[in-house]
């Protein structure tokens, strides 16, 4: 690995010490009562329409995927460009949806998405399959983060042997855990906006300067060699690399918001209206991740991997390395550190909500409902508080002693599992036609066949449908959701008619949908 | 009965809308080729990069549209 770079680590450390002071200030922001879960956990749900805008981009378009996106288009190219499409149809999907779930769980105090499955259809079990698919999807998502902060440590240099070499990342996580423990979700919610300006700064710093410096986008398009310019054309009798790419972006725009993270950032918002007024500017941030996807092309161009200082970083952290490499090739080391800490920082505001989000299921859907069923509001608060602990530190424990790559596969099977609470979740927000178990029956499967689809392909996210000597490889998590609804949907007059009368009440009214 | 209505009042035909979005960027033939570039990026990605903003007018469009 290179030498440490001084001026770089420099100022990354001081962002790092400016972030972590705003993380325990943010306790005293729009000031609350942080012995009350609503208000540890959601920010008290007073976010306006600008704070919920960086909040809500800085937990979903997280560090990882600005380090995993250009990765994806130096090794594979143009398949990489998923990301644009996936985040174009989410939003459609956020201005629909989500702010009937926003005003519903105002009106009835939910704060996860199980509390609201539980008190639409009844049913604790079903509330604590979503609990429980929520909060096994987070922890991998968690230590994916830290990936990205291992990735830009190890790009300033800093390296060495046993525990030194896990050091900074330990110090990062207790400072994270730490602030979280104390301020709640305004911590994040408040560093979102200082990560952001940052994120914005390098991504159109690097957009200008580095094609600058390469000649000009022409020249850096033409470095890329055809195969990986464009999509593979279809043979005969497959949807070949066109279904994949589509189903990629649709699959994973549907389950992006049934994360808890997300969901989480969402149910913040002060009103139904900011989600919606969201819709129309998180695309700013979509907007960047494409442009972020091209760094992939420039470090293809700038022949980074030949270069022999960077060979230890490639060889460590594989293609994941090339942004990192960009960014020191392309900058001086004063702005290396200001990007360096973007992505670190970056990396710690989704692990923080994460870590809430998931603090917050466990704490009302599992503990409340089957452990101590009468806390009281200063305890249940509490209990989330260590949660949010126990979780990171299991994210980082899962990070140092586990291959980064167990990780990744781990992250995609969290895809296929989150979004079988599609069904239950976003369907809900509109009908309870479905009966409960119904739902849970096709949670089950979907789940199994999903896991078991993505086995059969060696843990890849596309899986090669077979059907009257057609193929359609597309997204595993697409197909099986698709069976899930299937399945309930079948189930659903099945299971009314065997149990008609034992059917739970819905305790939530049509008008609680609505402003 | 007031619920239903209240419901069906819920919709608005703006919505339609949304659907531009979601084929001009989920059908990959009608994108995959590098011509014609835009200062040198393949059409493939500018068309693309080109769709977020069209998606955000448009849904900026349907919120103004729809918003009591």
């Amino acid at each position: 690995m290179q030498d440490v770079n001084w001026v770089a680590l420099a100022i990354f450390v001081l962002l790092f010490a400016f972030i972590t002071w705003l993380g325990f200030a943010a306790a005293r922001w729009r000031k609350g009562d942080l012995d009350l879960l609503h208000e540890w956990g959601l920010g008290g749900r007073r976010f306006g329409t600008v704070v919920t805008w960086f909040l809500v981009g800085g937990d979903a378009y997280t560090a990882y995927t600005f380090i995993a996106v250009p990765a994806l288009a130096f090794g594979a190219g143009a398949v990489a460009f998923f990301a644009v499409p996936y985040t174009i149809v989410i939003y459609p999907i956020l201005f629909l949806v989500f702010p009937r779930l926003w005003y519903v769980c105002h009106k009835r105090g939910y704060i996860t998405a199980g509390d609201f499955v539980r008190g639409r259809f009844g049913n604790r079990w079903l509330a604590l399959a979503i609990a429980i698919t929520g909060i096994v999807a987070t922890m991998p998502y968690i230590a994916l983060q830290l990936v990205g902060i291992q990735v830009v440590i190890g790009a300033l240099g800093i390296s060495g042997t046993g525990l030194a070499a896990d050091l900074p990342l330990i110090i990062a996580f207790a400072v994270l855990a730490a602030f979280t423990y104390s301020s709640g979700l305004r911590a994040p919610a408040s560093i979102a906006i200082v990560k952001d300006i940052l994120i914005y700064l390098t991504a159109f710093a690097a957009i200008i300067v580095i094609p600058i410096e390469l000649g000009g986008f022409a020249r850096i398009f033409s470095a890329v060699p055809a195969q990986k310019l464009l999509l593979p054309v279809p043979g005969p009798h497959t949807t070949g690399a066109y279904g994949s790419y589509a189903t990629l972006a649709l699959g994973s725009a549907l389950a992006l918001f049934l994360y808890p993270h997300t969901l989480t950032g969402i149910l913040s918002a002060s009103s139904g209206a900011v989600v919606r007024r969201n819709a129309a500017l998180l695309p700013g941030y979509s907007f960047m991740l494409g442009l972020l996807a091209l760094l992939g092309f420039f470090a293809l161009a700038a022949g980074l991997k030949g270069l022999p200082e960077f060979a230890a970083g490639f060889k460590q952290f594989g293609n994941n390395f090339a942004v990192p490499a960009l960014l020191l090739h392309g900058f001086p080391s004063w702005f290396v550190g200001i990007a360096f800490a973007a992505i670190g920082i970056g990396a710690l505001v989704p692990a923080a909500i994460m870590s809430i989000a998931a603090a917050n299921l466990y704490t009302r859907n599992i503990h409340r409902e089957f452990i101590n069923k009468n806390p009281t509001a200063r305890q249940e608060a509490q209990m989330a508080k260590w949660v949010s602990l126990i979780v990171k530190v299991g994210a980082l424990v899962f990070i140092l002693f586990v291959p980064t790559q167990f990780a990744i596969q781990l992250q995609l099977l969290g895809g296929i599992w989150i979004i079988q609470t599609l069904p239950a979740v976003l369907l809900g927000a509109y009908t309870r036609w479905f009966n409960s178990w119904a739902l849970l029956v096709g949670w089950a499967l979907g789940s199994y066949a999903g896991t078991a689809m993505a086995v059969q392909v060696h843990l890849t996210p596309t899986f090669p449908l077979t059907f009257g000597g057609y193929t359609f490889p597309g997204y595993t998590a697409f197909y099986t959701v698709i069976l899930n609804l299937v399945v309930a949907l079948v189930l659903t007059p099945l299971f009314n008619a065997i149990s008609a009368r034992k059917v739970a009440p819905d305790e939530t009214l049509a008008a609680d949908y609505q402003a | 009965m007031d619920d239903t209505q209240r419901q069906r009042s819920e919709w608005s035909w703006w919505y339609l809308l949304f659907l531009v979005q979601f084929i001009a960027v989920l059908w990959p033939p009608f994108y995959n080729t590098a011509e014609p570039y835009w200062i040198g990026i393949p059409f493939f990605y500018w068309y693309q990069l080109l769709w977020v903003l069209i998606g955000a007018v448009l849904t900026a469009v349907i919120y103004l549209a729809t918003e009591k």
